[in-house]
């Protein structure tokens, strides 16, 4: 995992971007408090690794001292200088993960969605059933949500939406859902490679950080379609760059858009207007059909069960009318937070100014679309101010105005020292963070560069004072005790179980950030089957080397296990249940599954 | 810094370290003072077609509606069983019957969310968060029940859900354990399992951090608590046969905990596959078999027991009234849940009857929706698990009516 020459070099290569860096004028770096150590000690170095990244792997910590906090600090904050081809020819091993929306449409989803379309028209017109007229494709849900089998619910692909034909799948269909399946595996197990391999450790906490902010969940419906360039496209790119760009990227992807349901807002008055339309076409269809086909039995009677569905569709389309859920969540989660003075009114203005940002054919990956027809023109008042930009420039605006107000900077400067820091984070961190934000205009590089460089992330008391998430715990012990991972699936199994499974927060919340939301009774124990299973070898793909981590369970062993597993951090007790182990395996067991490992 | 949950365990710790009693004599103590009430919550996942488990054979409008799948009146071949001369159970539930005319057994009809949401995953997300139309709620209306009668005797067993994960309506402050499987709950640990166990749980107890240490310890009372039972030898009474689907499974495994007598108070299990759109006939038949017999077993089983036990089931949202040209039906919105129980005023169909006629119906499609399905939770929660207080269980809904499902 680490190549130690190769590292060294890279190290030399970044000290020097560093000094041309920090010979550059820097926006409020030079008033703000620096409580970066000239000459780190171990603890510090481990410090850096465990909340900069997924925690040290072997050889990390000397790495650190070597080149100087700072100096790593500075490399991590621009991902883009660090070469990493181990990890890219890793990569190579999950092909869907740079396709685009439209291939993985096409040619993952799409040929199960039709063979399922076929097996329920099949299962409709059985011979022993009186027969069907050929209609819709069945699990077509009312707001275009396709039921695919994708919606499941905690998780369990047996639950709800799971295609009632299950039992009777054909060869066909079963390998055609391994196909569409293989996108959020790749997806999963990329993301998984990612965080134990990637020397842009920073990058990767922040991906799942801001993907965790903006989160979408692959359980519902088309979302699972459109997730891999969401990560990819619309979070990623913009972690340490502008959060306006990372707000407009999310508020027009086809993920979020789905997820929140804006994708159906439509302006009520709009939509009464087109299914009046719609209606009358129809009736004129009814009434030429009649004219021409009379006599010769060919004509859709008008009160014929097609001819109702097809009004009952126009009819439901006509009640279609705004959606406030993507308004209210786009202020109280992606930016102001709640309690932040706005108010249902403002809900309601801002869900107005985005009606009309659609997805183009959302059943087959079709993009971002604006939609003028639904959009409500009138002007809207939000947060007191007028939009009346018209248009998608409406949108535009209230994106403007919440990128950049001031509850936004705290709301934001608060998860980030949250996460970076502690728990309750310190109001007067808090404070200065949300400072740079509003002085940059939201300069994310700036903004993490004031908490990772900050006198209260180097503090006693922020020093393992974090009870790491289950996706920290499972990376932080396979990098730290260096195994081989060959196959990341273990890991995905083991964060399902966990809790934690990646892509899976239902809520718009995402996951919470605090150890109340990650210390109970039944995810301590998994916790500690997942220490055993790692240590007893029984993770397919993820090998690790016992003989080097811990040749025997010699006193000489057990204290260097206690160096490269909890960073030289045990108390008296777990040292003396390491003693009584029979085995290095249990050795390694009880360091990982021990209260010490938990923490970061 | 400490919240309320580390006060109180700490607090049940002090106890136990001055020498008060150890949990087998609070146990028993408690079991002489008040009776433990249990609510079992079953979900139907994917929107089971109220209309066809209870079915209203008595409305003219439903036979017209359904030319190929209304389940015919009682009486003829796979006709439905009456129940009060106007609904019937589907055939396939016979199993309930008895239940039903001995008072057991109580149908909410025309029940469900005032949110119009189609959505499968958006419904669900309500009726288990407890906030329709609030998607950002993080914690479920069970939890917030257990957050609001959190007790210093609760024990670690005292919310389950027999599911691989935390359903969203156990999620929450208040502890709460998802377990798939009784037999697979506790470390795997190989040859030396115990040395292992008895290793981790004296770490735990020297932890440091102040939420880590009181849930090991939590955690390994609960693994010897269940260690402490035969598992493998469950033999359910009263001749009860459980059905050999992972739900019927589920319900055994709760009667397992409930006569165990582990401190269980809330249970959850769940069941799939109700997402009929086409050919919805034999498939609801063999999906409402599973589920009837499910809850006919379990309550066979508790026999006596379920004087202090409810049933109470649940689905996002009904279907449509009229089937679809695939002899299914699509995403609607009123449905029926079923409460069984001891504490239940059964033989009743509860809730006020919309009608099926098409100016009654929902956007003149669905069964209209009479009863909020937080007035039957809310009801539930007071009546039968003797809550006072659960204005935190429903933030900004106070219930409109009692329907008087529960009695004395």
């Amino acid at each position: 995992m680490t190549n130690c020459p190769r590292v060294f070099g890279r190290a030399v290569a970044a000290v020097a971007i560093v000094a041309i860096v920090l010979g550059a004028p820097g926006v409020d770096a030079q008033n703000a408090p620096s409580g970066v150590p000239e000459t780190a000690d171990a603890a510090t170095a481990a410090h850096v690794l465990n909340r900069l990244g997924y925690g040290p792997a072997p050889g990390d910590i000397a790495r650190v001292q070597k080149m100087s906090v700072a100096a790593y600090i500075e490399q991590q904050l621009h991902p883009d200088r660090i070469q990493d081809p181990a990890l890219e020819a890793r990569l190579d091993a999950y092909p869907t993960i740079t396709l685009s929306t439209a291939e993985i449409a096409r040619d993952y989803y799409g040929p199960a969605d039709a063979l399922r379309r076929q097996a329920q028209q099949a299962q409709a017109n059985r011979p022993d059933r009186p027969a069907a007229a050929a209609g819709a494709a069945g699990q077509t849900m009312a707001g275009g949500q396709t039921m695919a089998g994708g919606q499941t619910m905690a998780g369990d692909p047996a639950m709800a939406g799971a295609p009632p034909q299950r039992p009777q799948q054909s060869p066909e269909l079963q390998a055609a859902r391994r196909k569409e399946q293989q996108i959020l595996q790749d997806l999963m197990q990329a993301r998984l490679v990612r965080a134990v391999m990637s020397e842009r450790q920073l990058e990767e906490v922040l991906v799942d950080f801001w993907f965790n902010h903006f989160n979408v969940f692959s359980g519902k419906g088309q979302v699972r379609v459109y997730l891999t360039e969401y990560e990819r496209d619309v979070i990623r790119p913009n972690v340490l760059g502008n959060f306006r760009d990372m707000l407009g990227a999310v508020a027009e992807s086809p993920a979020m858009l789905f997820y929140l349901d804006n994708f159906q807002s439509v302006d009520p008055k709009a939509a009464q207007k087109q299914a009046d339309q719609q209606l009358a076409r129809m009736q004129q269809a009814q009434a030429r059909a009649r004219a021409r086909g009379r006599g010769r039995g060919q004509a859709v009677p008008p009160n014929s069960q097609q001819a109702q569905q097809q009004a009952q569709r126009i009819q439901q389309a006509r009640n279609r009318g705004l959606n406030e859920n993507y308004g209210r969540e786009l202020m109280e989660l992606h930016t102001l937070g709640v309690d932040a003075g706005y108010t249902q009114d403002d809900v309601v203005a801002v869900a107005r100014a985005f009606t009309g940002w659609t997805i183009d054919r959302p059943r087959d990956g079709g993009s971002f679309q604006f939609n003028a027809a639904m959009h409500d023109n009138d002007p809207k008042v939000v947060l007191g101010q007028t939009i009346d930009a018209g248009g998608k420039m409406d949108g535009e605006r209230v994106l403007d105005l919440l990128a950049t107000h001031p509850a936004t900077a705290k709301f934001i400067a608060t998860k980030l020292v949250r996460h970076f820091v502690a728990d309750e984070p310190p109001a007067a961190l808090v404070e200065r963070v949300a400072d740079v934000f509003m002085n940059t205009k939201g300069d994310l590089r700036e903004v993490t560069r004031a908490v990772i460089t900050s006198p209260e992330f180097f503090s006693a008391e922020a020093r393992r004072a974090k009870v790491k998430t289950p996706l920290e715990f499972v990376v932080s012990a396979v990098r730290a005790s260096g195994a081989n991972l060959n196959n990341p699936q273990p890991l995905v199994a083991a964060l399902r179980a966990l809790g934690m499974p990646l892509y899976g927060a239902q809520p718009p919340t995402g996951w919470g950030d605090t150890a109340e939301d990650w210390v109970s009774t039944g995810a301590l124990l998994n916790r500690l089957n997942f220490a055993l299973q790692l240590s007893r070898g029984q993770l397919r793909g993820v090998r690790l080397n016992v003989r080097q981590l811990a040749p025997d369970t010699s006193q000489s062993s057990q204290d260097a296990l206690v160096q490269k597993l909890l960073l030289g951090n045990a108390s008296t007790t777990t040292r003396e249940t390491m003693a009584k182990a029979e085995s290095p395996q249990q050795l390694i067991a009880l360091a990982l599954g021990s209260p010490e490992f938990q923490k970061r | 810094m400490m919240n309320r949950r580390i006060f109180l365990k700490n607090g049940s710790l002090a106890l136990v370290s001055l020498g008060f009693a150890p949990a087998f004599f609070t146990r028993a103590a408690r079991a002489s003072q008040a009776r433990r009430k249990v609510l079992v919550t079953v979900f139907q996942r994917g929107a089971v077609d109220g209309l066809n488990m209870i079915v209203p054979f008595g409305e003219k409008a439903y036979y017209q509606a359904r030319p190929s799948i209304a389940i015919p009146q009682p009486g003829g071949p796979g006709g439905a069983v009456d129940l009060d001369g106007f609904f019937g159970l589907h055939p396939r539930m016979a199993s309930l019957e008895p239940f039903f005319k001995r008072g057991e057994l109580a149908i909410v009809h025309a029940t469900g969310s005032n949110d119009p949401t189609r959505s499968h995953f958006d419904a669900q997300d309500y009726m288990e968060s407890g906030t329709p139309g609030r998607k950002s709620t993080r914690d479920g209306w069970l939890n917030r029940y257990l957050h609001a009668r959190e007790h210093e005797e609760a024990s670690a067993f005292r919310a389950v859900s027999l599911t691989q994960q935390l359903p969203r309506a156990l999620q929450g402050r208040s502890p709460a354990l998802a377990i798939d499987q009784l037999g697979r709950f506790g470390l795997r640990a190989g040859d030396r399992g115990d040395m292992m166990q008895s290793s981790f749980e004296s770490q735990y107890a020297a932890a440091a951090d102040e939420l880590l240490k009181p849930t090991g310890k939590e955690a390994f009372d609960a693994v010897k608590q269940l260690q402490a039972i035969d598992l493998t030898q469950y033999a359910p009474r009263n001749g009860a046969v459980y059905p050999n689907s992972p739900y019927g499974q589920a319900l055994k495994q709760i009667a397992q905990l409930i006569k165990a007598d582990m401190g269980l108070e809330v249970a959850f299990a769940e069941t799939g596959n109700w997402d009929h759109h086409a050919n919805e006939g034999p498939q609801i038949a063999n999906r409402l078999d599973d589920f009837a017999n499910g809850i006919a077993a379990f309550a066979q089983d508790m026999g006596d027991g379920m004087a202090d036990v409810m049933v109470l089931t649940m689905s996002e949202f009904g279907r449509t009234v009229s089937e679809n040209g695939n002899r299914g039906t699509d995403h609607g919105h009123g449905n029926a849940m079923l409460a069984l129980g001891g504490s239940v005023k059964g033989g009743k169909v509860y809730g006020a009857w919309p009608g099926l006629e098409r100016e009654q119906r929902y956007q003149g499609r669905d069964l209209a929706i009479t009863t909020d399905f937080r007035d039957v939770f809310s009801e539930v929660l007071r009546s039968h698990m003797g809550a006072k207080d659960i204005s935190g269980v429903f933030p900004g809904y106070s219930a409109t009516k009692t329907l008087g499902i529960i009695g004395s």
